[in-house]
């Protein structure tokens, strides 16, 4: 047997390989899942600390939009620097339900995702098809229009104020939100299944169609595929997890703020991806918890955490030239000797 | 049969692809030549809807779809590969392959279960050996040698099992060597899969020796049509083409 034959051999030996590989990964990612959730859900029971769980539920808020931000950035290749708008409207939109409407929490919760959708939906189908730069400009734009309507729509959104007056928060189903622990360990569970349905879509088939659209947009509608529908699927799909994200924060802060509408918060999700990287499913995650630490111990000795947040993201961003999972990947691969897996 | 009526496209006054007519039965091979700026991949892309024709139909087994979406047209069955490899970098040439497939089987937005499908997998393996690059299924196309990601490109359009196939110059950037098992590879594909095949080559040799039919466009107008020999023999296409190829190779 010549090599090429018995390298052709062992490649068809290994070919089954795959699908039990992809078959496995899927209730591996349940079982990790449902470890990571176990582990926070225990936190509680071992420390009594409630800033501990403060930090643990604000990391879920901004774990879930970072992860859905990277959805677009790092899987697509789309740029988008309006994405915390639906961070601002998940916010509002569970907020104003709330405190007008007074339907329990779960419906509040799917009628903020409905609203999402749709709002996702006509500012996506208007932006995804631009290139690039006039992509991430535009929604940008978006994202300022949204925050001036809720500057300028006080009697509705409370203007410059906010939302006051706390958001009620009735139990259901033997969940009590206004109960610090019950709403860590909701938090928890949204963070967990969010990031879990995400991995999903990130491996499914339609996962590799936005890989393709990321790699070679032109090549993928020669394949037979609707790119400006892929794109704005995932647009849609995207929001949905942030604008959860923002009805996370809204719980916590009992509120909503224009900031949470602000491009700023847009800025802050690439700043998580570029900590974090966005070549691995988890690494914002990461990147949000890098963050969210520097951002605590920071501001606790200086005003001028800006300037050090921003040393810290060149140092990412020219110096590693990677974001922190990215990095960890690469090594893990170089010490196994083989090419890492790309996301 | 591919059946093209009265195609134009100008850019901006220049014609680039002017009242061309021609028709390509089911199972042929036709090579399309032309010098630089002939029109050529203009051509191509007006098939395959990446520009969109001034006028003139492009008609496959009767349907016109002249002015339709890339993607419309390719589900129609009109595979293309391009002049530079138009590849996907970081995914591996089994992804690429298997994804391909999930797009022809109108599973590419599949949400609620894993890539790759099991149901893709005879195809995409079957393109795989076809092309060559199944020992290489495992490396990204980035890291694929020239050759090897122009097959690639290939395997992409046929892995879609196109009634007619359009190669853009399969054999650019290629050492005479290459540039031959590349054509070897070209024609074993038209045997055996059956497809009309239409590619666009720059060395005469190539052409004369394997294309049963040659096109000759020049200045976006068929120049003339015909068997090998007729084409050499054409005194239009010796003085429009071969000849002043000639003649710039005898001037220093």
């Amino acid at each position: 047997m010549t090599e090429l034959q018995a390298e052709r051999a062992s490649e068809t030996l290994s070919t089954p390989r795959i699908e039990t590989r992809s078959f496995r990964s899927r209730y591996l990612d349940v079982l990790i899942a449902l470890i990571a959730f176990a582990v926070l859900a225990a936190l509680p029971l071992f420390f009594g600390s409630k800033a501990l769980l403060d930090f643990v539920i604000r990391c879920s808020a901004f774990g879930l939009f970072a992860t859905s931000l990277n959805l677009l950035v790092g899987y697509t290749g789309m740029i988008s620097f309006g994405h915390g708008m639906f961070f601002g409207l998940g916010a509002y939109g569970f907020g104003l339900l709330m405190q007008r409407t007074g339907v329990p929490i779960p419906v509040a919760f799917v009628a903020t995702l409905a609203i999402t959708a749709v709002f996702a939906a006509i500012i996506g189908a208007i932006c995804v098809r631009l290139k690039e730069i006039y992509f991430a400009f535009v929604t940008l734009a978006f994202q300022m229009l949204i925050h001036s309507t809720i500057l300028t729509w006080a009697s509705l959104t409370g203007g410059d104020q906010g939302l006051r007056g706390g958001i009620p928060r009735p139990a259901f189903l033997g969940i009590d939100l206004a109960n610090h622990v019950h709403l860590y360990i909701t938090s928890c569970a949204l963070l967990v299944l969010g990031l879990l349905l995400m991995r999903q879509i990130a491996q499914s088939p339609f996962g590799y169609t936005l890989r393709m659209i990321r790699d070679n947009a032109r090549r993928t509608s020669f394949i037979g595929i609707d790119v400006w529908r892929a794109k704005l699927t995932i647009f849609v799909l995207a929001a949905l997890f942030a604008s959860t994200g923002g009805m996370v924060m809204a719980l916590f802060v009992s509120g909503a703020y224009p900031e949470f509408a602000y491009w700023t918060i847009s800025g802050e999700g690439i700043f998580i991806n570029m900590l974090g990287g966005v070549t691995t499913f988890l690494g914002p995650t990461v990147g949000t918890v890098l963050l969210l630490v520097l951002n605590d111990t920071v501001t606790r000795f200086t005003e001028y955490h800006g300037i050090v947040l921003g040393v810290v993201i060149l140092f990412f961003a020219i110096g590693l030239r990677k974001g922190l999972m990215d990095y960890v990947l690469e090594w893990y691969a170089q010490r196994r000797g083989g090419p890492g897996e790309r996301g | 049969m591919l059946d093209i009526r009265g195609l134009s496209k100008s850019f901006g006054g220049v014609k680039a692809t002017d009242n061309v007519s021609l028709d390509f039965t089911d199972g042929s091979l036709t090579a399309v030549i032309g010098p630089n700026g002939a029109g050529k991949s203009t051509f191509f892309n007006l098939i395959t809807g990446a520009f969109r024709p001034d006028s003139g139909q492009v008609l496959l087994n009767g349907v016109d779809l002249a002015g339709k979406a890339p993607s419309d047209i390719v589900r129609h069955g009109i595979g293309r590969a391009f002049q530079v490899a138009s590849i996907f970098p970081s995914l591996t040439v089994q992804e690429t392959m298997l994804a391909a497939v999930c797009a022809d089987q109108r599973r590419s937005t599949v949400l609620h279960r894993r890539f790759p499908l099991a149901e893709t997998r005879d195809r995409a393996e079957h393109a795989m050996e076809l092309l060559g690059l199944a020992n290489k299924r495992h490396r990204t196309a980035a890291t694929l040698s020239h050759g090897d990601q122009k097959l690639l490109d290939i395997a992409l359009a046929l892995v879609l099992d196109p009634k007619v196939l359009l190669l853009d110059e399969p054999t650019a950037g290629m050492g005479t060597e290459e540039r031959w098992r590349m054509i070897d590879k070209v024609r074993e594909l038209w045997e055996t899969q059956k497809i009309t095949v239409v590619f666009i080559e720059h060395d005469m040799d190539i052409v004369f020796k394997i294309a049963p039919r040659i096109v000759v466009l020049c200045y976006g107008r068929i120049l003339a049509t015909g068997t090998p020999d007729a084409i050499r023999r054409n005194e239009a296409v010796i003085e429009a083409y071969l000849g002043t190829e000639e003649h710039a190779e005898a001037v220093p």
